[in-house]
């Protein structure tokens, strides 16, 4: 029975954390090729739900409709965000552009609300309730289907950034800005496409989130977990990101599994965070980074 | 191949006037010279003499305060680096700029970037004339690997290659782009006699094989008196000399810069 509880506990870890790593493959994307370091990722999932689940519930929109409208909105949302707020920023000290990041998540919380209403709502994008029991397993369907989108996407971003040739001028834009201009390539609209692609990401992450959490502001508090996955697993790669969030869905499992019944309840939502900690404290480029040695 | 009859014979880049400055210190100040078509111009000069400041003009990174450049006949004074690139003149630097985590294929298809067609949506599209295309551009690069000789290293990272290597890889990507006009920022600074007249080779092969005109900075004067058409001497900002190199190698003015003396005419 006991490791039965385990393994059924590290399954779910398992699948709630590929759904962490669609989140924070949104963050790694914008910090990579622009440098930046976006508090708002976690707004982008929120709003991005509530326009959904929105458009769903409010005006009636059969679901596949409200999806493609909230698909738009991150496009068009994240293209002008880029153009008209981020882009006169580049060269500008890179607190600037986190202060702005979080100005931005903070009227995102506010938006949300104001135009479609502050009450939680429930997304349904067709995934049934009831949990699929297999043998002794039991799994709540949406995160099973949430970590396949996971998984695919995730699959489809490796490959167009290893083998796209738009991919691996990203990569180079990410590597350095000013060979890359060299090269003729024209840095700023890879910034546009890395900031659109992150709107791209946080729809997904928005639909699967949203339909295990239920929409609300409270979604937000996800775009807070992408650090600790980052911490972990480190920003070079998609990889990293899987890597980070599979163990801080695990941590979150284990901690509610075991900790939470023998203090009465909370330390999964801390646990993570507290891991995070310590890797900084005992290697502080990450658990995978590697140290760097600079030459003098 | 570009006999641009007409647009100034056989200039391929006029630089006319040209000054910058930063802040207080004038970096360059009122230089003009004139690059012909196919040869090998060589800008030569003491360290800070504005050398480095005057490519980076030439390639986009600064715009000069006063002064024109054309290329071609096309005025590219103010002109951004990536349009610069698309027009046909491509660089290397001082400090070697290569992507240091992508590949040594990666950096070099890089360097075709511009001869690319764009369109971000048909990155996503693998088939049919993306694939054709990817494909006659791996091809090309294929044939600069042969020719620098970095068959074995293809996968390598760049940045995990050797200083000479590296140095090598990033004529490779330059050349990648087919320009017309080479810049390259020391090509042979801190290597040793071997690697040298390897590069050496290398940049003679590409002028005289492809007819790519080069305008170089190099510090080793054999190098430069070697292979260079024409020479351009520079000192605090300014050109002092220029014409062949057995000319510029005759002109006190030069001997007076790199030996420093101050009163020229009492040694002499």
């Amino acid at each position: 029975m006991e490791w039965q509880f385990l393994f059924e506990l590290t399954i779910n870890g398992l699948l709630t954390g590929m759904m962490y790593a669609l989140i924070a493959v949104g963050f790694v994307l914008i910090y990579k090729s622009t440098d930046a370091i976006n508090f708002a990722q976690g707004e982008f999932v929120m709003i991005a739900a509530i326009v959904v689940a929105g458009m769903a519930a409010n005006y009636g929109f059969p679901i596949v409709a409200a999806i493609a409208v909230g698909l738009l909105f991150m496009i068009v949302f994240n293209f002008a965000l880029e153009r008209i707020v981020l882009r006169p920023m580049i060269g500008r000290p890179v607190v600037s552009i986190i202060m702005a990041t979080i100005g931005l998540a903070l009227m995102l919380r506010g938006a949300g609300p104001l135009v479609f209403g502050a009450e939680t709502r429930p997304l349904d994008i067709g995934v049934p309730d009831e949990p699929l029991i297999w043998g002794p397993l039991f799994m709540t369907p949406i995160d099973v289907v949430g970590a396949g989108i996971s998984i695919m996407f995730l699959a489809i971003f490796g490959w167009f950034f290893m083998k796209s040739r738009k991919g691996v001028a990203m990569r180079a834009v990410a590597d350095s800005h000013m060979i890359s201009m060299a090269m003729g390539i024209n840095v700023e609209r890879y910034f546009a496409l890395a900031w659109i692609l992150a709107g791209v990401v946080a729809l997904l992450g928005g639909l699967v989130w949203g339909s295990a959490i239920g929409v609300d502001t409270q979604m937000a508090a996800l775009g807070l977990k992408v650090f600790p996955v980052v911490i972990l697993g480190g920003l070079d790669s998609i990889i990293g990101v899987v890597v980070g969030g599979l163990i801080i869905g695990v941590c979150e499992a284990l901690a509610a599994g075991y900790i939470d019944p023998l203090v009465g309840g909370g330390t999964k939502d801390f646990t993570p965070y507290v891991l995070m900690i310590l890797v900084l404290m005992f290697r502080p480029y990450g658990i995978f980074g590697k140290p760097i040695i600079e030459r003098i | 191949m570009n006999d641009t009859a007409g647009s100034g014979g056989g200039v391929k880049l006029k630089i006319d006037g040209v000054a910058k400055n930063f802040g207080g210190v004038r970096a360059v100040s009122g230089v003009s010279a004139e690059v012909q078509e196919g040869e090998i111009f060589a800008i030569i000069g003491p360290n800070g003499a504005g050398k480095t400041t005057m490519l980076n003009m030439i390639s986009g990174f600064y715009h000069p305060d006063d002064g024109s450049i054309s290329f071609e006949g096309t005025n590219i004074t103010e002109t951004k680096p990536s349009e610069i690139a698309a027009l046909g003149i491509a660089r290397t630097f001082q400090n070697i700029a290569l992507f240091r985590g992508l590949s040594v294929l990666d950096n070099l298809m890089l360097g075709r970037n511009v001869l690319m067609k764009t369109g971000v949506l048909s990155a996503f599209m693998y088939w049919g004339p993306a694939q054709r295309e990817e494909v006659e551009h791996r091809a090309r690069c294929e044939e600069i690997i042969d020719f620098l000789k970095l068959n074995d290293l293809r996968k390598t990272p760049a940045g995990a290659l050797a200083y000479g290597l590296q140095k090598r890889v990033e004529l490779g990507r330059a050349l990648a782009a087919e320009p017309r006009l080479l810049l390259l920022d020391e090509p042979m600074a801190g290597m040793n006699q071997e690697e040298k007249e390897d590069m050496v080779r290398y940049v003679l092969d590409v002028n005289q094989e492809w007819g790519t005109t080069i305008a170089l900075i190099e510090h080793d004067m054999g190098v430069v008196m070697d292979i260079s058409d024409h020479v351009m001497v520079m000192d605090m900002g300014e050109k002092i000399s220029q014409g062949t190199p057995d000319a510029v190698r005759a002109d006190p003015k030069v001997i007076e810069a790199y030996l420093g003396t101050t009163d020229h005419k009492e040694v002499a």
